[in-house]
């Protein structure tokens, strides 16, 4: 069966060793097979969309287009393009040998890790559970994936239409809370990638350094959204526009990637304020436009970010909280105190801090006081601002422009070898975590670049191996250095004795 | 300073903080900067080559011949590959942007990951240390460097030679043994790479997650060396040439890299070890004696501890009783004499363990593709190879097993075709390095992408309608007809 229940501490030793097993049969290695479980994921994609739209609703209270815009479309767009590539992203690439050890072949030929282990996060509970398993298996491996638990509605479907399209064998859900994570990870695993807050990353890199299993860690933090003075009007509302759907149109702004707070300089700070709250009114004319904070202690963890004097009072737009319906309506604050919990800790919801600095440059040093971030957000058309952003900040990923929508790049694939990579990798640096995934890099995170050397008997140099002499060192030293006139000269002087 | 004796516990603390105001200064992000370092190692090389030899000689009993094969040359090599390639290697690569984003554009940009940490092991003391930080600076990062306290005379010379060459505010030697690796791990770095044995990699790696400090481990393995039968004689000698200086040749058998035990055929084996039909001796043991001619042709036994472990391999009874040649160990000079076995038990220690030395047990099977479920049924190795002519069990043995590398036809020399991936799988480690793999090890490649205002899609927001989820649709099928011919009907 595809599922399991909680406290099957004998069921997942015997889980672990069966999908060994089914990964040993060699079957998952076969690129048929990895091509049959993509195509098999499009379909369940395409065949069950409404029961997706009404899960994602269920548990996050999202509406059907936001969903299908930041969960089913991209991910479907994803898996196809996953699935044109494949072949050239399995195919051994030729790496290049030196002269001197001619004849001989190198190649990189990537191969799976065996078995891996998925964690995925409630927020975005379809796409951060089968974006990377659709890499994972892209790469010809066996894979568990445990669901979130806070999103119960989404792991419920993911647990039932898993095996149904999928090879239930070598693709198995494990539902469950915290205590099902920590079983899973007293096994050893081939990688495990998990998303989620940095208390149980922590947990989860410490279990899995007693098996010495490679993790990747996508975590969050507070990404900044530097606002800079933009010339028309136009682009000041184009920018408002995707700020606004950057923060209150994902998840509601629980969201790794979502906006977390605002740079703008003090003159325009207020100009930005009046743009963001005519947008909200057009935008969220009817309340479920906005997905729902996910559960009650979310909702007080909110409510107490707000709670501070110096922070209430720093409320310019909204401010309403029901905890009735957990609504929590889009909030935007002028200057809270810097250090108060709602500046430190990552905000997860649909707050939006705006700071005010003297000179937009300052939002540099701003940026650079914390914690890298996942993403870096800039509106601006000042290329030098740019370039100092790039140079000058680090962070898993630089917009300029725009938000959310770096990871939706994915290029079609018949242009990509001669106009660039298919895809940006996402991932974080720092407190946001390690390990980059998405397109090609998904199928790297979970594959090993096997070096292969092929080299003939033809050409021997004895100058290689003991017994020592003075000559044999020079010879060495002609090697290395490329010398192959010195070389070859010399070996032209031994031969002649 | 650039170097620190044992307990130093504020000290380290200040020395981390200072590197990380290094780092935020931004210099050693500077192209040139890096290159200034690239080319300060180079002269290190060569200017301290005579050095290099006598601590590399005092540390493992090294001829100056390996030393420069394995460990100085290689070096020079490394680092003038990354010298020639590091603009390329640092400069942003582009990404095809999809056309519904026009106008846009998408790049990689490498960045430094800020400042790391390298543990290196005592058996290529210098190698082991000097490569990974010549990528790391390549990389522009800013380097601590630990050097194994078990090769006190190298770990000393570049405590007292790398401030001296390279930039000493950002190029740290801490010198000491485990209670100093213990104390830089209470630290946050920006990457650890550390190269040793699985104890001491957990260790690390569970000190590393308390400040989610990414890690790359290089761990050892048993690699097994297939040989099949091999037709002429010719290429059986160079087999059995490659195979003793994969051997004996490379610190005495003390490396990850180094072969482990050997995989035959039933029938071959006694060509391979006994007698050929021109000669009494065989193939292998002539070769040995002729290349470990003296003493000094091979490197020593690190101590006292090692030497210990590896005669505790010969005292099982059965296990001594399989020795065919050598054999013999001198207590008091800690030397091992190159030693063959055949057919050990397959459950003693010297089967199940890493050997780590002068000792090569030779495993027969039936068919020579029996020895690829042999392997099978141990961990998975750094490095598989294998002496064959077959072009099919080549591609079986590349398809149905794992590993760090696969060498067919020759051993160790992977380890400087700068082009390929260095780094072990499953219990061999995790991550690699080597060449443009040492700097990307060393760097965060940062997504970048510019967008502009001027195409702005409003159904990308609230509020929702039926006709927004289809242009959502076409955008996503990179419909652009449909998507077109949508908005100008909503234009409309």
């Amino acid at each position: 069966m595809g599922t399991m229940e909680e406290k099957p501490l004998l069921g997942l030793g015997k889980l672990v060793s069966s999908l060994g097993e089914v990964y040993k049969s060699g079957r998952t290695r076969d690129l048929s097979w990895r091509q049959s479980q993509l195509k098999g994921l499009i379909r369940l994609l395409t065949e069950k969309e409404e029961e997706i739209l009404d899960v994602l609703h269920h548990d996050l209270g999202k509406h059907r287009t936001e969903a299908f815009r930041d969960e089913v479309g991209v991910l479907v767009k994803s898996v196809k393009n996953t699935l044109q590539n494949l072949q050239k992203w399995a195919a051994p690439e030729k790496a290049q040998t030196p002269l001197v050890s001619f004849p001989a072949t190198a190649l990189v030929v990537p191969e799976p890790l065996g078995v891996v282990l998925i964690f995925s996060c409630w927020n975005l509970p379809l796409g951060l559970a089968l974006e990377p398993v659709s890499g994972a298996l892209a790469a010809g491996n066996a894979v568990v994936l445990k669901p979130s638990e806070l999103a119960p509605s989404t792991a419920a479907f993911l647990a039932a239409n898993i095996p149904r399209y999928l090879d239930s064998e070598a693709v198995k859900v494990v539902q469950g809370g915290p205590e099902v994570g920590e079983q899973l990870m007293e096994h050893r695993w081939d990688k495990v990638l998990f998303t989620g807050s940095a208390r149980v990353g922590r947990m989860i890199m410490t279990k899995a350094a007693k098996h010495l299993t490679p993790v990747a860690l996508e975590l969050g933090s507070k990404c900044p959204c530097i606002v800079d003075w933009l010339d028309s009007k136009r682009d000041s509302q184009v920018a408002v526009n995707r700020i606004a759907g950057a923060k209150w149109s994902t998840c509601a702004g629980q969201a790794c990637i979502a906006i977390d707070y605002i740079l703008v300089e003090e003159q325009f700070a207020p100009i930005l304020i009046e743009l963001l709250k005519s947008t909200l009114e057009r935008f969220f004319t009817k309340p479920e436009y906005m997905a729902r904070i996910l559960n009650e202690k979310q909702f007080r963890r909110l409510g107490s970010l707000l709670e501070s004097h110096k922070v209430a009072r720093s409320v310019v737009h909204g401010g309403a909280m029901d905890p009735k319906t957990l609504i929590v309506e889009p909030t935007i604050l002028l200057n809270p105190p810097l250090d108060s919990d709602i500046m430190t800790e990552e905000i997860f919801g649909p707050i939006l801090p705006v700071i005010t600095v003297r000179k937009i440059e300052d939002s540099i040093e701003f940026v650079n006081s914390k914690p890298k971030p996942l993403a870096i957000y800039a509106f601006t058309g000042n290329e030098k601002l740019k370039e100092r952003i790039i140079k000058e900040t680090s962070s898993g990923s630089v917009t300029f422009n725009d938000a959310i929508v770096q990871v939706y790049m994915y290029a079609p694939s018949c242009l990509s070898d001669r106009y660039g990579l298919e895809s940006l990798p996402f991932g974080g640096i720092g407190q946001s975590g390690f390990g980059q995934y998405h397109g090609k890099y998904s199928f790297e995170m979970f594959s090993h670049k096997k070096a292969v050397l092929k080299r003939s008997f033809l050409i021997e140099f004895m100058f290689r191996y003991p017994p020592w002499d003075g000559s044999k060192l020079g010879m060495l030293r002609h090697v290395f250095r490329y010398d192959y006139v010195s070389l070859f000269l010399a070996l032209l002087g031994l031969r002649r004795r | 300073m650039g170097s620190l004796q044992e307990k130093p516990r504020l000290r380290l603390g200040s020395l981390v903080s200072g590197l990380q105001e290094v780092y935020e200064s931004g210099r050693t992000r500077e192209l040139a900067w890096r290159r200034s370092q690239l080319r300060g190692l180079l002269r290190l090389l060569s200017e301290k080559e005579e050095e290099i030899f006598e601590v590399l000689r005092d540390d493992l009993g090294k001829n100056r011949a390996e030393s420069y094969r394995d460990e100085l040359g290689a070096l020079v090599k490394s680092v003038n590959h990354t010298l020639r390639n590091l603009g390329k290697w640092a400069a942003p690569e582009k990404a095809q942007a999809p056309l519904v984003s026009f106008p846009a554009t998408a790049l990689v940009v490498p960045e430094p990951l800020g400042v790391v940490l390298v543990f290196s092991c005592w058996n290529f003391p210098l190698g082991l240390a000097l490569e990974p930080v010549s990528g790391a600076l390549a990389a522009g990062n800013v380097v601590v460097l630990k050097p194994s306290e078990l090769a006190p005379s190298t770990a000393a010379f570049l405590a007292a030679t790398v401030p001296r060459y390279l930039d000493s505010e950002a190029v740290k030697v801490v010198e000491g043994g485990p209670e100093v690796g213990e104390q830089l791990m209470e630290h946050r770095w920006d990457k650890v790479l550390f190269t040793g044995s699985e104890r001491v990699g957990r260790l690390i790696l569970t000190k590393a997650a308390k400040h989610l400090t990414p890690v790359a481990l290089e761990l050892g393995s048993k690699c097994p060396c297939i040989v099949d039968y091999l037709d002429g004689k010719r290429g059986r000698q160079v087999a059995v040439n490659r195979i003793v200086g994969a051997k004996w040749s490379v610190c005495a058998g003390q490396a990850c890299i180094a072969i482990d035990y050997i995989l035959v055929e039933e029938k071959f084996a006694p060509i391979l070890v006994w007698f050929t039909l021109l000669s009494r001796i065989g193939l292998l043991k002539s070769t040995l004696k002729n290349f470990i001619a003296t003493p000094e042709c091979m490197a020593r036994i690190l101590n006292a501890k090692h030497f210990q472990r590896l005669s505790n391999y010969l005292q099982d009874v059965k296990v001594a009783a399989s020795v065919v040649h050598g054999g013999s160990l001198n207590p008091k000079t800690l030397a091992i004499e190159p030693t063959i076995l055949l057919n050990p038990p397959v459950d003693s220690d010297i089967m199940t363990e890493e050997i780590f030395g002068p000792l090569l047990p030779i495993i027969t099977v039936k068919k020579i593709e029996d020895s690829i479920r042999f392997l099978k049924s141990k961990p998975k190795p750094l490095s598989i190879y294998a002496f064959t002519t077959n072009e099919k069990l080549k591609r079986r043995i590349t398809e149905e097993t794992s590993s760090g590398s696969v060498t067919f036809n020759d051993a160790i020399v992977q380890y400087v075709v700068e082009g390929l991936p260095f780094g072990g799988v499953g219990h061999s480690g995790f991550g690699q390095y080597h060449g443009k793999y040492t700097f990307d090890m060393f760097s965060n490649k940062k997504a970048v992408f510019k967008r502009s205002f001027l195409i702005e899609f409003m159904f990308r927001y609230p509020p929702w309608d039926d006709s927004k989820i289809r242009m959502l649709r076409h955008v996503f099928n990179l419909n652009y007809v449909g998507l077109l011919l949508g908005l100008l009907g909503l234009r409309r």
